[in-house]
C-alpha cells in the first residue's frame, strides 16, 4: 500500500500534552486530512490546554475555545455564517473529548447533527475526564478504575457499559458516522476524506489512549490503540448514508491482551475479564448483523 | 434630517423588534422558543421564509445553544441576533459571560419575564438583573417605538470599535411585547447607512489563524483584559450620548439617550424607574405637578454601563428620591437602588427609599406611584414593598 498520509503539518511541536498522548496524534492526523481551510472548535477538555498558553498556539488554523456543553452549537453558528459569507469551502470542525461529547455536550451534538449543518464533529475518546484528573464519563468502559470509580474495598470500579456515541449517531441516521483509531492513521485519514464527500453532518469517534489515565507507559500508546481494534474492544466501522461497513480482522486477540497492559484494569478477576470478552463477542455479532442489513434492536 | 420614507404602523413590541432586526441587516438568527419572546423569532422566521429578510434562521435545541451558535456566527463576521426571556436567559448564563469575554457585539432582545417558581410568565426584571454582571450592556425600553429603536442603537453601540461588547435590549412582557402601539418604522436604507457593515477586526480567517480564548495563567494578561472590558463598557455612556444625537438628527426622532429626565428641572422629589411602568409614573408626575407638587421622574434606559455621572447630575438638589426595583434580588437592597446609592456616595446626601414593585407582572397602578411619592415626600427611607399582601 502506498504511503497515504499527507506530509503537511497543521499541528506544530511545542504543545503541552503529556508524553504519549493519544489525543495529540488524533488532532495531528485529523488536521492532515482536513487541510489549511479549517476552523477548529474545542470545548473544555485536554485540548483546551494542549495548544499552550496565550499568545502561543500549536495549531496553524483558527482555533475557537468554547464552554463545555456548546461544541455542537458553536460549530453550527460558524458553519452557517461562513456560508453566508460565501466561505462554503471552509471545513468547520468540532473537536471534543468524551465528556464533552457523551455527557455534557450530547444535547448540542445531537441537535447539530439533526439540523444537518455541513460540519465535522470529531470525538477524541480517552474514556474519562482526563483534563480534570481521570473521572468517569459515560464513555468509560466496564471494568475501568477512575478516581470516581475507585476499586476500594467494595470494588466500585465502573460497572456500567460504555455508551458508544457513534452508535447513537447511527441510530439518529447522521449521514456520515465512523470510528477510527490513532493506530490506523491511513484508515483515519481515508475516513475523513470520505466524510468530506458527504454534504451534511459528519461524526467520527477516535479512540485516543491516555497514558496517565489508563496507567500505561507512554511508549505503548499506539500499541494499545492497535490492541483495542485487534481484540475487537473498539471495532472500526464506517457508515455512509445508511451503508454500514465493519473492518474485520481475521484473527482477533483475546481481550486480556488489551486489558493486561493497562493499570486501570489491573484489579479485574478472571471472571470479570470473561464477562468483558462475552460482551465484546456479543457486540461483534450485532455489528455483523448490522452489516448484513439485519435490524438492530 | 434628510428625505426618507416616514412610515407608521400599529404593531406589538415583539413585531417592532423583529422588524428592527431586518432593518438593521441582521444576517444570522438563532433562538429557542419561550413565552413571551417567541413571537419575535416566529416573525423573523416568516420574513426569512418569504424572502423579506436576507438572513439565515435556525431554531436550536436550547438557549445555551442559541447563545453558543450566535457566538460562532458573530466570530465568522456576520451580524447576529437572538432573543429570549426569563429561564431562557438563566439557561444561557455561561454563554453570556463567554460571549462578552470574546468581545463579540451580539445583540439579544429580551422580553423581561419573572423567574419561577412558582411559574409566572408576566413582567419583571429579575431575569436580566441577574445578568447585570456578565459583561453585557443593558438597555431598558418603555414603548414599542423604543423596542425598535434600541435594536438599531444597540448594534451601533455594541459594534463601536472602542467598545465591542454584547448588548441586551429589554421590553416588558405583554405590556409591550403583546400590546399594539403606533410605531414609526425607521427607513431601512438609512438604518443600513447608520450602522454600516459589521467589521469585526478579529473575525475567523484561515489566512490569519489565531486562538480565540486561549489559556491564560495568572501572569498572562488575564486581568488586563478584564480591566479593558470594564473601561470599554464605561466609555459606552458617552458614546451612547453621541450615537443618540446622530440617530435623532438622522431620523428626526427623540430617543432620550442613557437616561430620561421627566419634569426634573426644578423637582424637589423624584422617582427612578426602568421600563414600561415609567409611563404610569409620568402620568402621576403630571397630576402631582398640577397639584403644585414639585416632583419628577428619572428613567434609566442604559443600565449597564450604569450612567452614574448623569444620574448624579439629575439628583443634585433633590430633597428626597425613591428608586423602584422591579426584580427580586438578594442584596441588602434592590439592584437599581444599590447602583444609584453607590454612584452618589460621598457626593450627594439625600434621603432615599427603595421601592419593590410589580413583581411577576403585578400591576403598578397610579395609586401605587402616588403612595411612593407620598412616602418620599414624608422622608421615608429603606426598602418598602408596594402593593403586597394577598387580598
Amino acid at each position: 500500500m502506498p504511503f497515504s498520509i499527507p506530509k503537511e503539518e497543521y499541528m506544530m511541536s511545542g504543545h503541552t500534552a503529556c508524553a504519549g498522548c493519544g489525543a495529540t496524534l488524533a488532532m495531528r492526523y485529523v488536521m492532515k486530512a482536513m487541510g489549511e481551510k479549517t476552523v477548529v472548535t474545542v470545548p473544555a477538555s485536554c485540548w483546551a490546554v494542549i495548544p499552550g498558553n496565550y499568545p502561543n498556539t500549536a495549531l496553524k488554523v483558527p482555533f475557537i475555545y468554547t464552554p463545555f456543553a456548546s461544541t455542537g452549537a458553536t460549530i453550527s453558528g460558524i458553519r452557517e455564517a461562513l456560508n453566508e459569507e460565501g466561505k462554503e469551502d471552509y471545513n468547520v470542525v468540532g473537536f471534543a473529548g468524551d465528556g464533552g461529547t457523551a455527557d455534557i455536550g450530547l444535547q448540542a451534538l445531537s441537535a447539530a447533527m439533526e439540523r444537518g449543518h455541513n460540519v465535522f464533529y470529531i470525538m477524541y475518546d480517552n474514556e474519562a475526564y482526563m483534563n480534570t484528573g481521570i473521572q468517569r464519563s459515560s464513555s468509560t468502559p466496564y471494568g475501568a478504575w477512575t478516581t470516581t470509580t475507585p476499586v476500594g474495598k467494595d470494588r466500585v470500579y465502573k460497572k456500567e457499559n460504555k455508551k458508544v456515541v457513534a452508535d447513537m449517531m447511527m441510530a439518529q441516521k447522521v449521514p456520515y458516522v465512523a470510528t477510527a483509531s490513532i493506530a490506523f492513521p491511513e484508515d483515519l485519514i481515508k475516513k475523513i476524506q470520505n466524510a468530506k464527500k458527504v454534504k451534511g453532518p459528519k461524526f467520527i469517534q477516535i479512540l485516543s489512549p491516555c497514558p496517565p489515565g489508563w496507567y500505561f507507559n507512554s511508549e505503548n500508546t499506539v500499541k494499545i490503540a492497535r490492541l483495542a481494534v485487534e481484540t475487537r474492544i473498539f471495532p472500526l466501522y464506517e457508515y455512509i448514508e445508511g451503508k454500514f461497513t465493519l473492518y474485520k480482522n481475521p484473527n482477533p486477540l483475546p481481550v486480556e491482551k488489551y486489558l493486561e497492559i493497562q493499570g486501570r484494569f489491573g484489579h479485574l478477576s478472571t471472571e470479570e475479564i470473561q464477562k468483558i470478552q462475552e460482551n465484546v463477542n456479543k457486540r461483534w455479532e450485532e455489528l455483523l448483523d448490522r452489516e448484513k442489513g439485519k435490524v438492530i434492536t | 434630517m434628510r428625505n426618507m420614507n416616514k412610515n407608521w404602523n400599529i404593531m406589538t413590541g415583539n413585531e417592532a423588534v423583529a422588524l428592527a432586526t431586518k432593518l438593521a441587516g441582521v444576517r444570522f438568527v438563532s433562538a429557542y422558543p419561550i413565552t413571551p419572546q417567541t413571537a419575535i423569532v416566529e416573525k423573523i422566521a416568516e420574513m426569512v421564509a418569504n424572502e423579506k429578510m436576507d438572513a439565515k434562521f435556525i431554531e436550536v435545541e436550547s438557549e445555551h445553544s442559541a447563545m453558543a451558535s450566535v457566538m460562532g456566527s458573530e466570530l465568522a463576521g456576520v451580524r447576529s441576533f437572538t432573543a429570549s426571556s426569563s429561564h431562557g436567559i438563566l439557561y444561557m448564563h455561561e454563554m453570556l459571560n463567554w460571549v462578552a469575554g470574546m468581545r463579540l457585539p451580539i445583540l439579544m432582545a429580551v422580553v423581561n419575564r419573572s423567574i419561577g417558581p412558582p411559574w409566572n410568565i408576566w413582567a419583571d426584571h429579575s431575569d436580566t438583573m441577574i445578568q447585570r454582571d456578565t459583561g453585557w450592556m443593558q438597555l431598558y425600553g418603555e414603548s414599542n417605538q423604543e423596542a425598535m429603536d434600541t435594536i438599531i442603537l444597540g448594534y451601533k453601540l455594541a459594534e463601536h470599535k472602542d467598545i465591542l461588547l454584547p448588548i441586551m435590549v429589554m421590553q416588558d412582557a405583554f405590556t409591550l411585547s403583546h400590546t399594539s402601539e403606533p410605531v414609526e418604522i425607521r427607513d431601512e436604507m438609512v438604518v443600513r447607512e447608520f450602522l454600516g457593515d459589521l467589521n469585526l477586526p478579529f473575525k475567523i480567517d484561515t489566512n490569519r489563524p489565531m486562538g480565540y480564548g486561549s489559556l491564560m495563567p495568572p501572569d498572562g494578561p488575564f486581568m488586563e483584559l478584564k480591566m479593558d472590558m470594564k473601561k470599554s463598557m464605561y466609555s459606552a455612556v458617552d458614546r451612547f450620548v453621541e450615537i443618540t444625537k446622530e440617530f435623532n438628527d438622522l431620523f428626526d426622532a427623540n430617543f432620550p439617550g442613557p437616561v430620561e429626565g421627566f419634569m426634573m428641572e426644578d423637582a424637589d422629589y423624584a422617582l427612578i424607574t426602568l421600563g414600561s411602568i415609567s409611563s404610569t409614573a409620568k402620568y402621576v408626575v403630571r397630576n402631582l405637578r398640577n397639584q403644585g407638587k414639585k416632583v419628577g421622574l428619572l428613567r434609566i434606559l442604559l443600565y449597564r454601563p450604569f450612567p452614574k455621572d448623569l444620574v448624579i447630575s439629575y439628583l443634585r438638589g433633590l430633597k428626597g428620591f425613591g428608586v423602584v426595583d422591579r426584580s427580586s434580588t438578594y442584596g441588602p437592597y434592590g439592584s437599581l437602588y444599590m447602583d444609584v446609592i453607590s454612584s452618589i456616595y460621598g457626593k450627594l446626601e439625600i434621603p432615599a427609599a427603595n421601592f419593590v414593585a410589580g413583581l411577576g407582572g403585578r400591576d403598578v397602578r397610579v395609586k401605587d406611584f402616588e403612595e411612593m411619592f407620598t412616602k418620599i415626600m414624608e422622608g421615608e427611607e429603606g426598602e418598602i414593598w408596594i402593593n403586597v399582601g394577598v387580598k
